[in-house]
């Protein structure tokens, strides 16, 4: 039986090593991507963003406690950086998430940002695909911290949190790196600690001279403390509002739309990224390409066109 | 130190002897570009009265039982009474255990130090499922105060003093020991001894974790209370650096990080139980980690007197000269320990122990030759006990007191230290204090990285472990080890399940009913768990009710 | 359009003891060969460390023990990764272990055991040499 269909009864062995060879890049995942792909579209999915230290993986270890005592299956995605210098990774973010390492209805999957440039979040749309081919309710994406990766992950969640802490003042950085625009939810976590009324009212003030007034969804911010379970029932409560917001106002169908543009934006650009660095190996074309732009015989924009001219020719990727 | 004529002197001979040096050294480079100790701190070619120039001899090194205390806490040292030898035992069940004791009381073995294996650390009885494969196994099972009995068979409490490696569940096995006592008709002003019972390096270092930090602190604001009133004699609390550095601190960070600790644990007591810091600080004491640089251990034990003693004295204006002394007990360094050529930990030990004794140590452990691949043998354990005896009798390093004083070298490692171990005391005061620095992962970021350089620097062979990285013969020779029975949980078991069955379990039960309503209020706790465990609830029973009052702790950040 | 496969390790912490220093040596020295290394974190059962490898689809398991109780918690881990059918991952131990249970170890499946002291360069070699990242067609399930 193939990996897709074992995926789709829920198997965790066949669903990690289709995770694996979708990670990996495998010749054969994207044949069994596409028997999954019909069968993706159920699961809601919240995306969780914050500077590290924000205590991110202590939030999604109570919201899997949350979403379990509502008989939700979860799936959680943890990313982590890899190391520049060796290419390996330390992932520990779910350390935090292993009372729930034996619940069947919980999957935790840590992922490591390898040379993804950019890629990362075609890989993250796949895991996601995945995870709610498997069946999972609910899947919780965590980032590594704040910057563009994070944002172009975060297009891929119906919610999105964005968890600071008072007192530092990574929560400054972490509103300068464009994640004002597409959060919706601000979590104010460990909440106990000086500083959090400070939060609050400059992040009020920020949200009232950016947000357009007519907009269906206004950010809402909420104080927590993953840690001591305070809070949690707040937040699911407003986690719940914005789905059915976006449901009931209509935007869920242009999200789903605009997702999907994405992801084949996404998709072409790096099929057709593949395509010419293996034109660039396999036969001589682009290097003379190149050699031709460096000694000014043609320009760039030329040069891309007849590229693409002759990678339509032979009608396939 | 020193008049100006003499540094002169000191200058010119310095610029001779540089001279020399180079021509020596074209002719034969040095063994190594650089030379530092176990820690990485850089160690020069030679010190002279210029590294010490600015040290003050009434105000740095003085004289022993007098204030800074750097030479020692009391005026006679070892020439009055030698340091304690104490080695830390336990295994199997508690009889087993008990035969150990006698057997080391009968070899010269001068006061007690019990080990209790992990679910009796965790708080957790022989018969929960997490506890499985693990009973007796690194120490004694204690699950109810019946074992506790047949631990202290025919020990004279009166004697003898004990020290009880247990921290989160402390409160129960003291009370343990303090319901033994009282059943032998012997006064608690008469029993002494030392409960560990320092949970912030739990949350650093060693990590037998039960409860969340806050709850942590008030039961151990409870003992020191109730020890300070009670129990005279006993020291409620061993602020310990001996786990840190086992984790894989340097010498200065085990140093900073454990009087940040005591810093924190007189603070808790002053603002939740407003006693008198006089009242308490003379029971506080102190474990430390002897490791392998001989000279960087004892400058490191006379820093850690002398800055304890400045800060009872100036941050916390204790008035009592002896809230001003640090006691402290010292144990060799496991982690200094290989499995190759194992009969060589024995020389290890042997510098360390001695390191202790240069340093000032109350009492001493010395680890057997076989603990990296099992509990002590008693073969082990005798030599080991016997190398302290050897430095105590027969070599003569402790006729005098503190003779490494005056050393330029040492005096100059002293201060440095001292000087790093400020900086990080400084540190985490601007972070708000330990518990804050705990909270941001600052301690164990800082151990997680020393631990991972050293180990760099023994796979680049900058540091040598001999047998492992040098003269490292392939040959595998092991001593006979300990065997622990695998039919003792069973029997440890049943045993608990016996007490269960014939105990008044109303009364137990009434009795742990009552520590749930005194957790709520800020009473003291110890008269409550007393109660209980003279009623024979279990270990676990007590602690479960903690952990369903105060939640139990689950780590919030690691660092790798 | 390969990336380079990786080894995917969890270092794990079976049991109740806390010292974790030489795991997340360990780890770190695993990151720095190019693996991707998954640490469990402290007190974890066997039941709890099988699930982490299945869901993350591990080559190779290592486990940690200082308390003595790895001849229970060692075969275990074995024990419920064939009942996962999952005996492909391969699992190595550490820790405070009695020379004489070694062997006993190894029969139960342990496929090598690491004493105090031994060199982490040995044991990113071991690795290397006997462990090899799945691949895709190649898995015996």
């Amino acid at each position: 039986m193939g990996l897709a269909k074992r995926v789709l009864q829920g198997d965790v062995r066949a669903t990690a090593r289709l995770l694996r060879e979708v990670e990996e890049e495998l010749p054969g995942a994207i044949d069994e991507l596409k028997v999954l792909y019909p069968h993706t579209g159920k699961a809601h999915v919240v995306g969780i963003t914050g500077a590290p230290g924000s205590g991110k993986s202590t939030l999604i270890d109570v919201l899997i406690d949350a979403y379990r005592k509502e008989n939700k299956t979860v799936g959680v995605i943890a990313i982590d950086p890899s190391s520049p210098f060796s290419g390996g990774a330390i992932l520990g973010d779910r350390i935090r998430m292993q009372r729930h390492a034996t619940d069947e209805g919980v999957f935790i999957r840590s992922l490591a940002t390898r040379g993804w440039h950019g890629g990362l979040s075609k890989a993250a749309a796949n895991v996601i695909h995945i995870m709610d081919a498997m069946g999972r309710d609910v899947i919780l994406v965590e980032t590594v911290g704040v910057g563009q990766a994070e944002v172009d992950i975060m297009n891929f969640a119906h919610t999105s949190l964005v968890a600071l802490v008072p007192g530092t003042g990574d929560w400054v950085q972490t509103l300068k790196a464009g994640i004002l625009e597409i959060a919706d939810i601000f979590v104010i976590n460990k909440a106990d600690k000086q500083g959090v009324n400070e939060v609050e009212v400059e992040l009020q003030a920020m949200l009232q001279m950016g947000a357009p007034s007519a907009a269906a969804w206004k950010p809402r911010i909420l104080l927590t403390e993953a840690i001591n379970n305070k809070g949690i029932d707040d937040l699911m409560e407003v986690i719940r509002q914005h789905r059915e917001s976006l449901i009931a106002s209509g935007r869920y169908e242009a999200y789903l739309r605009e997702r999907s543009r994405l992801e084949l934006v996404e998709v072409l650009k790096s099929s057709l990224m593949d395509r010419v660095s293996r034109m660039a190996t396999e036969d001589d074309y682009v290097e003379k390409l190149i050699d031709d732009l460096a000694s000014r015989r043609v320009d760039p924009y030329s040069a891309a066109s007849d590229v693409l001219k002759r990678i339509v020719q032979e009608g396939k990727f | 130190m020193f008049t100006q004529r003499t540094l002169g002197q000191v200058r010119k001979g310095g610029n001779e002897w540089e001279r020399e040096l180079e021509r020596s050294v074209e002719q034969k480079p040095e063994r190594m570009e650089r030379f530092s100790t176990v820690s990485d701190v850089e160690v020069k070619r030679i010190y002279t009265p210029e590294d010490v120039k600015d040290t003050d001899f009434a105000r740095d090194i003085g004289y022993p039982g007098i204030f800074p205390f750097t030479r020692g806490c009391q005026p006679s040292m070892y020439r009055g009474r030698e340091w304690t030898f104490r080695m830390f035992s336990g295994m199997g069940s508690a009889a087993d255990t008990n035969k150990r004791w006698h057997l080391l009381l009968g070899q010269g073995e001068t006061g007690l130090s019990t080990a209790f294996d992990f679910p009796t650390l965790m708080g957790y009885d022989s018969d929960c499922p997490r506890a499985r494969g693990e009973c007796g196994k690194c120490g004694v099972a204690i699950d109810t105060l019946t074992d506790f009995e047949i631990l202290t068979d025919s020990i004279p409490l009166d004697g003898v003093t004990t020290s009880m490696t247990i921290n989160p569940p402390a409160p129960v096995l003291w009370a343990m020991y303090l319901a033994v006592a009282e059943k032998n008709g012997i006064g608690w002003d008469k029993i002494g001894g030392t409960i560990q019972n320092d949970m912030l390096k739990e949350f650093i270092a060693q990590k037998t974790l039960m409860l969340p930090p806050k709850p942590s602190i008030r039961l151990i604001s409870d003992t020191v209370e109730f020890g300070t009133k009670y129990v005279p004699r006993w020291n409620t609390i061993s602020i310990s650096g001996y786990h840190i550095r086992e984790a894989g601190s340097s010498a200065v960070q085990e140093l900073a990080f454990t009087l940040a600790d005591g810093i924190a644990y007189v603070q808790d007591v002053l603002e939740r139980k407003k006693l008198d810091v006089d009242s308490f600080a003379p029971r506080l004491s102190f474990f430390f980690n002897s490791h392998l640089d001989f000279f960087e251990e004892i400058a490191k034990f006379r820093a850690a007197r002398r800055m304890w003693a400045k800060i009872m004295r100036y941050r916390f204006k204790a008035e009592d000269p002896r809230s001003w002394w640090m006691r402290f007990h010292t144990q060799t360094a496991g982690c200094s320990l290989v499995a190759q050529q194992p009969y060589n930990n024995v020389i290890r030990t042997t510098a360390e122990a001695l390191a202790a004794v240069m340093g000032g140590t109350q009492s001493l452990h010395t680890n057997s030759l076989d603990e990296t691949l099992a509990l002590p043998s008693e073969f082990a354990v005798t030599i080991a006990l016997r190398t302290q005896q050897i430095i105590a009798d027969e070599i003569g390093v402790a006729n005098t007191i503190d003779p490494m004083a005056g050393s330029y070298f040492v005096e100059s490692l002293t201060n440095e230290i001292e000087e790093r171990a400020w900086e990080y005391i400084n540190r985490i005061d601007d972070m708000g204090g330990m518990l804050a620095a705990i909270e941001m992962g600052f301690p164990q970021r800082e151990i997680a990285d020393a631990a991972y350089h050293y180990q760099q620097q023994i796979e680049g062979g900058e540091k040598v472990v001999i047998g492992v990285n040098k003269y490292s013969t392939g040959e595998q020779v092991y001593p006979p080890l300990l065997q622990i029975s695998e039919g003792l949980e069973e029997e440890q078991i049943a045993r608990t399940m016996e007490v269960k069955r014939t105990r008044d379990n109303r009364k137990a039960i009434q009795s742990l009913n009552a520590l749930r309503a005194a957790c709520k209020t800020d009473k003291n706790m110890m008269p409550y768990v007393l109660e209980a465990v003279k009623a024979y609830a279990t270990e676990q029973e007590i602690c479960d009710v903690w952990r369903d009052v105060f939640g139990e702790y689950r780590e919030s950040s690691v660092h790798l | 359009m390969t990336s380079g496969r990786k080894l995917r390790i969890l270092v794990a912490k079976p049991g109740l003891d806390g010292h974790d220093r030489g795991a997340k040596i360990l780890a770190r020295a695993y990151r720095d060969a190019g693996f991707e290394v998954i640490y469990s974190g402290l007190h974890q059962t066997p039941e709890q460390i099988v699930h982490v490898a299945l869901q993350e689809d591990v080559d190779l398991i290592g486990l940690s023990c200082l308390s003595g109780a790895h001849m229970y918690l060692f075969p275990r881990v074995i024990e419920l990764l064939k009942e996962n059918k999952a005996e492909d991952i391969t699992v190595i131990g550490g820790g405070i272990i009695p020379v004489d249970d070694i062997p006993k170890l190894k029969k139960a499946g342990i496929k090598e055991v690491f004493l105090p002291g031994g060199s982490l360069k040995d044991m990113v070699d071991w690795a290397k040499a006997n462990v090899e990242p799945c691949r895709y067609g190649e898995r015996k399930e």
